[in-house]
Protein backbone atom coordinates (compact mmCIF):
# COMPACT_ATOMS: atom_id res chain seq x y z
CA UNK A 1 0.00 0.00 0.00
CA UNK A 2 2.95 2.29 0.83
CA UNK A 3 4.33 1.86 -2.43
CA UNK A 4 1.39 2.44 -3.93
CA UNK A 5 1.13 6.17 -2.22
CA UNK A 6 4.95 6.51 -2.88
CA UNK A 7 4.81 5.69 -6.20
CA UNK A 8 1.65 8.19 -6.91
CA UNK A 9 3.10 10.96 -5.25
CA UNK A 10 6.34 10.66 -7.79
CA UNK A 11 3.95 10.67 -10.68
CA UNK A 12 2.60 13.40 -9.13
CA UNK A 13 5.33 15.19 -8.93
CA UNK A 14 6.95 14.65 -11.88
CA UNK A 15 3.36 15.94 -13.83
CA UNK A 16 3.55 19.05 -12.00
CA UNK A 17 7.26 20.08 -12.58
CA UNK A 18 7.04 19.05 -16.32
CA UNK A 19 3.96 21.22 -15.78
CA UNK A 20 5.59 24.27 -14.61
CA UNK A 21 8.07 23.70 -17.41
CA UNK A 22 4.85 24.41 -19.92
CA UNK A 23 3.94 27.29 -18.04
CA UNK A 24 4.10 29.77 -20.85
CA UNK A 25 0.80 28.88 -23.11
CA UNK A 26 1.81 27.91 -26.29
CA UNK A 27 -0.66 26.74 -29.06
CA UNK A 28 0.27 22.92 -27.46
CA UNK A 29 -3.11 21.61 -28.43
CA UNK A 30 -3.01 22.52 -31.89
CA UNK A 31 0.43 20.72 -32.48
CA UNK A 32 -0.51 17.33 -30.22
CA UNK A 33 -3.61 16.70 -32.08
CA UNK A 34 -1.89 17.64 -35.55
CA UNK A 35 -4.39 21.14 -36.43
CA UNK A 36 -1.64 22.76 -36.95
CA UNK A 37 -0.77 21.16 -40.53
CA UNK A 38 -4.11 22.22 -41.55
CA UNK A 39 -2.86 25.97 -40.92
CA UNK A 40 0.73 25.02 -42.37
CA UNK A 41 -1.16 23.36 -45.62
CA UNK A 42 -3.51 26.59 -46.23
CA UNK A 43 -0.52 28.60 -45.98
CA UNK A 44 1.60 26.84 -48.18
CA UNK A 45 -1.07 26.19 -50.62
CA UNK A 46 -1.62 29.97 -51.23
CA UNK A 47 2.29 30.40 -51.24
CA UNK A 48 2.18 28.17 -53.98
CA UNK A 49 -0.16 29.96 -55.79
CA UNK A 50 1.60 33.38 -55.36
CA UNK A 51 4.86 31.75 -56.62
CA UNK A 52 3.23 29.64 -59.74
CA UNK A 53 1.70 33.34 -60.61
CA UNK A 54 4.74 35.17 -60.02
CA UNK A 55 6.43 32.31 -62.73
CA UNK A 56 3.50 33.03 -65.00
CA UNK A 57 3.86 36.44 -65.40
CA UNK A 58 7.89 36.42 -65.63
CA UNK A 59 7.25 34.22 -69.03
CA UNK A 60 4.95 36.37 -69.83
CA UNK A 61 7.04 39.03 -69.87
CA UNK A 62 9.84 37.11 -71.51
CA UNK A 63 7.62 36.58 -74.51
CA UNK A 64 6.47 40.44 -74.38
CA UNK A 65 10.16 41.60 -74.93
CA UNK A 66 11.06 38.94 -77.50
CA UNK A 67 7.87 40.16 -79.66
CA UNK B 1 17.89 39.43 -64.12
CA UNK B 2 16.77 36.74 -66.40
CA UNK B 3 18.33 33.52 -65.27
CA UNK B 4 15.77 31.76 -62.91
CA UNK B 5 18.04 29.71 -60.63
CA UNK B 6 17.41 32.90 -57.52
CA UNK B 7 14.00 33.14 -58.20
CA UNK B 8 13.39 29.58 -57.78
CA UNK B 9 15.92 30.22 -54.50
CA UNK B 10 14.13 32.62 -53.42
CA UNK B 11 10.65 30.50 -53.40
CA UNK B 12 11.83 27.58 -52.01
CA UNK B 13 13.68 29.53 -49.10
CA UNK B 14 10.16 31.17 -48.49
CA UNK B 15 8.47 28.26 -48.99
CA UNK B 16 10.49 26.43 -46.61
CA UNK B 17 9.40 29.57 -43.77
CA UNK B 18 6.21 28.50 -44.47
CA UNK B 19 6.06 25.60 -43.12
CA UNK B 20 9.24 25.27 -40.78
CA UNK B 21 8.29 29.19 -39.32
CA UNK B 22 5.20 27.39 -37.99
CA UNK B 23 6.39 23.46 -37.12
CA UNK B 24 10.10 24.46 -35.76
CA UNK B 25 10.23 24.45 -32.21
CA UNK B 26 10.40 28.38 -30.70
CA UNK B 27 11.51 29.58 -26.86
CA UNK B 28 8.74 29.84 -24.47
CA UNK B 29 8.48 33.29 -23.73
CA UNK B 30 5.75 34.93 -21.71
CA UNK B 31 3.82 37.74 -23.25
CA UNK B 32 5.06 36.80 -26.71
CA UNK B 33 3.57 33.38 -26.93
CA UNK B 34 3.34 31.70 -30.33
CA UNK B 35 3.88 35.35 -31.76
CA UNK B 36 7.61 34.93 -31.52
CA UNK B 37 7.20 33.49 -34.84
CA UNK B 38 6.24 36.76 -36.52
CA UNK B 39 9.57 37.42 -36.15
CA UNK B 40 10.00 35.30 -39.81
CA UNK B 41 7.12 37.20 -41.70
CA UNK B 42 7.53 40.55 -40.07
CA UNK B 43 10.86 41.29 -40.04
CA UNK B 44 12.20 39.82 -43.40
CA UNK B 45 9.23 42.67 -44.82
CA UNK B 46 11.86 45.33 -44.04
CA UNK B 47 15.34 44.02 -44.84
CA UNK B 48 13.50 43.22 -47.94
CA UNK B 49 11.99 47.15 -48.36
CA UNK B 50 15.51 48.37 -47.24
CA UNK B 51 17.42 46.10 -49.87
CA UNK B 52 14.98 47.23 -52.63
CA UNK B 53 15.29 51.36 -51.79
CA UNK B 54 19.13 50.20 -51.54
CA UNK B 55 18.94 49.60 -55.13
CA UNK B 56 16.90 52.28 -55.98
CA UNK B 57 19.39 54.46 -54.30
CA UNK B 58 22.14 52.98 -56.41
CA UNK B 59 20.28 53.50 -60.04
CA UNK B 60 19.05 57.08 -58.57
CA UNK B 61 23.47 58.36 -58.36
CA UNK B 62 23.70 56.01 -61.88
CA UNK B 63 20.89 58.00 -63.60
CA UNK B 64 22.50 60.88 -62.96
CA UNK B 65 25.57 60.21 -64.30
CA UNK B 66 24.24 58.48 -66.93
CA UNK B 67 21.19 60.23 -68.02
CA UNK B 68 19.90 57.24 -69.35
CA UNK B 69 16.04 56.97 -68.79
CA UNK B 70 16.26 53.33 -68.24
CA UNK B 71 18.05 53.75 -65.18
CA UNK B 72 15.15 55.95 -63.78
CA UNK B 73 12.83 53.32 -64.80
CA UNK B 74 14.82 50.73 -62.81
CA UNK B 75 15.36 53.52 -59.67
CA UNK B 76 11.44 53.83 -59.58
CA UNK B 77 9.96 50.08 -60.07
CA UNK B 78 12.51 49.14 -56.84
CA UNK B 79 11.15 52.24 -55.10
CA UNK B 80 7.61 51.06 -55.60
CA UNK B 81 8.29 47.79 -54.53
CA UNK B 82 10.31 48.87 -51.24
CA UNK B 83 7.06 50.81 -50.72
CA UNK B 84 4.73 47.93 -50.98
CA UNK B 85 7.21 46.30 -48.58
CA UNK B 86 6.98 48.88 -46.24
CA UNK B 87 3.05 49.19 -46.21
CA UNK B 88 3.40 44.97 -45.33
CA UNK B 89 5.65 45.34 -42.44
CA UNK B 90 3.64 48.44 -41.19
CA UNK B 91 0.73 46.32 -41.14
CA UNK B 92 2.15 42.91 -39.85
CA UNK B 93 3.63 45.19 -36.88
CA UNK B 94 0.67 46.92 -35.61
CA UNK B 95 -1.21 43.45 -35.93
CA UNK B 96 1.11 42.04 -34.17
CA UNK B 97 1.62 45.04 -31.40
CA UNK B 98 -1.86 44.56 -30.91
CA UNK B 99 -1.61 41.76 -29.19
CA UNK B 100 1.79 42.16 -27.18
CA UNK B 101 1.89 46.15 -27.10
CA UNK B 102 -1.52 46.32 -26.14
CA UNK B 103 -2.25 48.98 -28.81
CA UNK B 104 -1.45 48.97 -32.51
CA UNK B 105 0.01 52.34 -32.25
CA UNK B 106 1.71 53.38 -29.15
CA UNK B 107 3.99 56.14 -30.62
CA UNK B 108 6.66 53.83 -30.44
CA UNK B 109 10.04 55.64 -31.76
CA UNK B 110 10.97 52.87 -34.14
CA UNK B 111 6.89 53.36 -35.53
CA UNK B 112 7.25 57.40 -35.86
CA UNK B 113 10.23 56.80 -37.70
CA UNK B 114 9.60 54.30 -40.02
CA UNK B 115 6.07 55.91 -40.55
CA UNK B 116 8.10 59.27 -41.56
CA UNK B 117 10.46 57.02 -44.05
CA UNK B 118 7.20 55.60 -45.57
CA UNK B 119 6.07 59.36 -45.49
CA UNK B 120 8.94 60.61 -47.65
CA UNK B 121 8.36 57.73 -49.97
CA UNK B 122 4.95 58.27 -50.84
CA UNK B 123 5.74 62.05 -51.36
CA UNK B 124 8.82 60.53 -54.00
CA UNK B 125 5.86 58.57 -55.70
CA UNK B 126 3.52 61.76 -55.53
CA UNK B 127 6.42 64.39 -56.58
CA UNK B 128 6.95 62.21 -60.06
CA UNK B 129 3.33 62.03 -60.56
CA UNK B 130 3.21 66.04 -60.76
CA UNK B 131 6.02 66.49 -63.21
CA UNK B 132 5.18 66.10 -67.28
CA UNK B 133 8.56 66.32 -68.68
CA UNK B 134 9.87 63.13 -68.55
CA UNK B 135 13.69 63.70 -68.17
CA UNK B 136 12.63 66.24 -65.33
CA UNK B 137 10.84 64.16 -63.57
CA UNK B 138 13.80 61.43 -63.85
CA UNK B 139 16.38 64.62 -63.11
CA UNK B 140 14.55 65.80 -59.77
CA UNK B 141 12.83 62.09 -58.63
CA UNK B 142 16.60 60.78 -58.68
CA UNK B 143 17.78 63.77 -56.36
CA UNK B 144 15.00 63.01 -54.05
CA UNK B 145 15.55 59.37 -53.60
CA UNK B 146 19.18 59.90 -53.21
CA UNK B 147 18.06 62.49 -50.38
CA UNK B 148 14.92 59.93 -49.05
CA UNK B 149 17.93 56.98 -48.53
CA UNK B 150 19.87 59.50 -46.39
CA UNK B 151 16.53 60.20 -44.18
CA UNK B 152 15.85 56.57 -43.89
CA UNK B 153 18.74 55.96 -42.53
CA UNK B 154 19.03 57.61 -39.18
CA UNK B 155 15.25 57.24 -39.02
CA UNK B 156 15.23 53.34 -38.85
CA UNK B 157 18.89 52.57 -37.69
CA UNK B 158 19.83 55.79 -35.45
CA UNK B 159 16.94 57.91 -33.87
CA UNK B 160 15.08 54.83 -32.53
CA UNK B 161 18.18 53.07 -30.57
CA UNK B 162 18.78 56.21 -28.83
CA UNK B 163 15.40 56.67 -27.43
CA UNK B 164 13.90 53.85 -25.21
CA UNK B 165 11.51 51.77 -27.29
CA UNK B 166 9.57 48.78 -27.49
CA UNK B 167 11.64 46.84 -30.68
CA UNK B 168 13.74 44.55 -29.11
CA UNK B 169 17.75 46.05 -29.44
CA UNK B 170 16.54 49.78 -28.55
CA UNK B 171 16.67 51.55 -25.66
CA UNK B 172 16.81 49.40 -22.40
CA UNK B 173 14.87 46.31 -24.30
CA UNK B 174 16.78 43.04 -24.90
CA UNK B 175 18.37 42.57 -28.19
CA UNK B 176 17.03 39.96 -30.91
CA UNK B 177 20.66 38.59 -30.05
CA UNK B 178 18.69 36.67 -27.26
CA UNK B 179 16.08 35.14 -29.68
CA UNK B 180 18.50 35.07 -32.13
CA UNK B 181 20.90 32.66 -30.00
CA UNK B 182 18.33 30.47 -30.39
CA UNK B 183 19.71 28.34 -32.92
CA UNK B 184 16.20 26.78 -33.84
CA UNK B 185 15.31 30.40 -35.23
CA UNK B 186 18.28 30.89 -36.42
CA UNK B 187 17.42 28.25 -39.40
CA UNK B 188 14.34 29.70 -40.15
CA UNK B 189 14.85 33.61 -39.90
CA UNK B 190 18.28 34.14 -41.63
CA UNK B 191 16.63 31.85 -45.01
CA UNK B 192 13.38 34.06 -44.49
CA UNK B 193 15.32 37.09 -44.98
CA UNK B 194 17.18 35.84 -48.00
CA UNK B 195 14.54 34.43 -49.57
CA UNK B 196 12.15 37.34 -49.36
CA UNK B 197 15.21 39.21 -50.21
CA UNK B 198 15.27 37.43 -53.65
CA UNK B 199 11.15 37.60 -54.13
CA UNK B 200 11.16 41.44 -53.61
CA UNK B 201 13.76 41.69 -56.52
CA UNK B 202 11.91 39.27 -58.48
CA UNK B 203 8.74 41.52 -58.26
CA UNK B 204 10.81 44.60 -58.84
CA UNK B 205 12.54 43.21 -61.54
CA UNK B 206 8.60 42.21 -63.31
CA UNK B 207 7.93 45.28 -62.46
CA UNK B 208 11.32 46.57 -64.31
CA UNK B 209 10.86 45.02 -67.64
CA UNK B 210 7.49 45.81 -67.93
CA UNK B 211 8.59 49.45 -67.51
CA UNK B 212 11.49 48.64 -70.18
CA UNK B 213 9.21 47.11 -72.86
CA UNK B 214 6.47 50.44 -72.64
CA UNK B 215 10.09 52.44 -72.95
CA UNK B 216 11.27 50.77 -75.84
CA UNK B 217 7.90 50.81 -77.51
CA UNK B 218 7.85 54.67 -77.30
CA UNK B 219 11.23 55.12 -78.22
CA UNK B 220 10.30 52.77 -81.58
CA UNK B 221 7.05 55.34 -81.62
CA UNK B 222 9.13 58.20 -81.57
CA UNK B 223 11.21 57.02 -83.78
CA UNK B 224 9.03 56.08 -86.72
CA UNK B 225 7.37 59.51 -86.35
CA UNK B 226 10.73 61.17 -86.56
CA UNK B 227 11.32 59.09 -89.88
CA UNK B 228 8.09 60.39 -91.27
Amino acid sequence: MRAKYTLVTILVLLLTTTMAHAQTEMADAMRSNGKIYVVVAVLATIFAGIFAYLIYLDRKITKAEKS
Amino acid sequence: MRSWWWKILGGLLVGYTVVGGLLMPVPRLDILNETIRNLYFHVPMWFTMIVLFAGAFFYSIKYLSSGNLKDDIFAVQLTNTGIFFSILGMLTGMEWAQYTWGEAWSNDPKQLGTALCMLIYFAYAILRNGIKDDEKKAKISAVYNIFAFAMMMPLIFILPRMVDSLHPGNGGNPAFKQYDLDKNMRMVFYPAVIGWILLGCWIASLKTRIGLIKYNKEEKALQSDFEK
